[in-house]
């Protein structure tokens, strides 16, 4: 309960969190490039996508509800400039826009829900992603989760105290205090995620995550990858020779 | 006989200005136990945090023959195994035997290599049985073992120990000090448990405002720095 839930996720032992992690993410890559590039049928497009994504979600045993949710928290972001491209008179644009980016933040949120990050970094350390960013990567992962143990901590505390997190941060009067509650946070965040980082270095860690369990790039992956490209660009295909 | 841990005259100063050791001179010897008791801030665990090189001050320190510096880290962090005082912090993998593994593989062993170790370890702590649990669903006491077995899964020569009893039941306290009892490396127990320190430790040093203030066996430290925390009570009349 004390964890953050991707974490958890990732935890399962689908057929999707079996596959090979480079497999998924290449798999992921075609889908992002394929929806970012299609453009006249992209509605009819983004919507069998869509069931592309569902179906890997119930293949994945993931809680269907709450992931389509948390793919949703991009969307503040897209409205704002798909309300520059209402504004300059550009409305299917600005569709096209927040249903791209729903559906990329979707995809993402199923390939890190089915891959255990150090997995996910263990493939990408084999690809050739620059390793300053695997650092940055590995940096935010460690800090996120310690983020959010220590807000669940905070919000025991608070409630023992006879108030709530939520209901000082909605109480404008409230504001410094909760500005406040949100620095020390901080700040005991930044401490654990040292401390993880110390006892990370005390056994050995020199940069690199090396998974244990072996990620051979088996027939069974090969057979997911060109099944999901397949699928990806076959239906792309179809769907613009059709309209 | 060589010393395993040989330090000299070791200072460290954070970042803030807070002088936390200040001139400390230790020796850990082949096969023995030794307490470290001391107040809450008195630079015991920035003693600890130096002896992996994952803090270096001033002075020098000597591990197994190998001098902690920069180029010796791989080889220090090999010999010295350290436990940290909130297990929280030091399992981080999505499950146990990843997390136990993780220290071997650092160490450059193959993945059934350091998958054997993993198992072994976790059974020497008696959690084999949690393998491919995730540890965060795991008890207090059953994170410590996790922690402890990712630890002896690199084959330390030292084991150092930070509070390891602190955030334990007293049944939970009592199985880890059998756990420790069984393990044959030198230790070094840094403690506030008196009683832990009794059953495992042949002799103890005493810091306060980091420096050492006192050597002798557990008994005598406790005595000379009054390091108890049995209430004496005077007899009164009017209670019944
Ligand atoms: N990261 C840090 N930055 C600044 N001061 C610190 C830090 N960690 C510990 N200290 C200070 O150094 C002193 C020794 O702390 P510590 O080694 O943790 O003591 P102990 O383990 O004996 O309780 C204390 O005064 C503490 O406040
Ligand atoms: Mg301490």
């Amino acid at each position: 309960m004390h964890h953050v839930v991707l974490d958890r996720w990732g935890c399962g032992l689908s057929p999707v969190h079996r596959r090979d992690p480079r497999a998924k993410m290449l798999a992921a890559l075609i889908f992002l490039v394929a929806l970012a590039t299609s453009h006249q049928s992209y509605l009819a497009v983004s919507a069998v996508y869509f069931a592309l994504l569902v179906t890997a979600i119930f293949a994945a045993g993931l809680p269907p509800a709450a992931v389509l949710r948390r793919a949703a928290l991009v969307l503040p972001f897209s409205l704002v400039f798909a309300a520059m491209s209402v504004a300059s008179g550009d409305t299917t644009r600005a569709i096209s826009l927040v249903v791209k980016s729903y559906l990329s933040a979707l995809v993402v949120l199923v390939l890190v829900s089915t891959t255990p990050l150090p997995q996910l970094l263990g493939g990408l350390e084999r690809t050739a992603v620059p390793r300053f960013l695997l650092l940055v990567v590995q940096f935010l992962y460690r800090y996120l989760f310690v983020i959010s143990e220590e807000a669940q901590h905070m919000r025991a505390a608070a409630a023992a105290k006879g108030g709530s997190m939520g209901r000082v941060i909605s109480r404008r009067r409230h504001f410094g205090a909760a500005a406040g509650a949100v620095g020390v946070l901080f700040a005991r965040s930044y401490a654990r995620a040292e401390a993880i980082h110390l006892a990370m270095l005390a056994r050995g860690f020199a940069g690199h995550f090396r998974p244990l369990a072996k990620s051979s790039f088996r027939k069974l992956d090969a057979a997911f990858l060109a099944g999901a490209v397949a699928a990806i660009v076959l239906l792309r295909a179809a769907i613009e020779a059709w309209t | 006989m060589d010393a395993l841990i040989d330090v000299r005259s070791l200072c460290f100063r954070y970042d803030d200005g807070t002088v936390a050791l200040d001139g400390v001179d230790f020796q850990l010897y082949p096969g023995e136990t030794v307490a470290i008791f001391g107040a809450n801030g008195s630079g015991k665990t920035t003693f600890v945090l130096h002896l992996n090189g994952l803090l270096m001050g001033g002075g020098a320190i000597t591990i197994c023959g190998n001098a902690v510096n920069k180029q010796n880290l791989s080889r220090v962090r090999e010999k010295v195994g350290v436990v940290f005082q909130d297990s929280e912090m030091q399992l981080f993998m999505p499950t146990v035997l990843e997390d136990v593994a993780f220290g071997p593989l650092n160490l450059g062993l193959s993945r059934e290599e350091a998958s054997e170790r993993a198992l072994e370890a976790l059974k020497q702590v008696g959690m084999s049985g949690c393998a491919a649990r995730a540890p965060y669903h795991l008890s207090a006491g059953e994170k410590k073992r996790v922690a402890v077995a990712g630890i002896l899964a690199m084959r330390p020569e030292i084991l150092v120990l930070d509070e390891p009893t602190t955030f334990l039941d007293p049944p939970g306290q009592r199985s880890l000090i059998e756990l420790f009892e069984s393990l044959p490396q030198a230790k070094i127990l840094v403690t506030h448990d008196v009683e832990c320190a009794r059953a495992l430790a042949h002799r103890a040093v005493f810091f306060e405002k980091g420096r050492i203030r006192g050597e002798g066996s557990v008994e005598d430290i406790v005595a000379r720095f009054n390091w108890d925390r049995t209430v004496i009570r005077r007899p009164t009349s009017s209670r019944h």
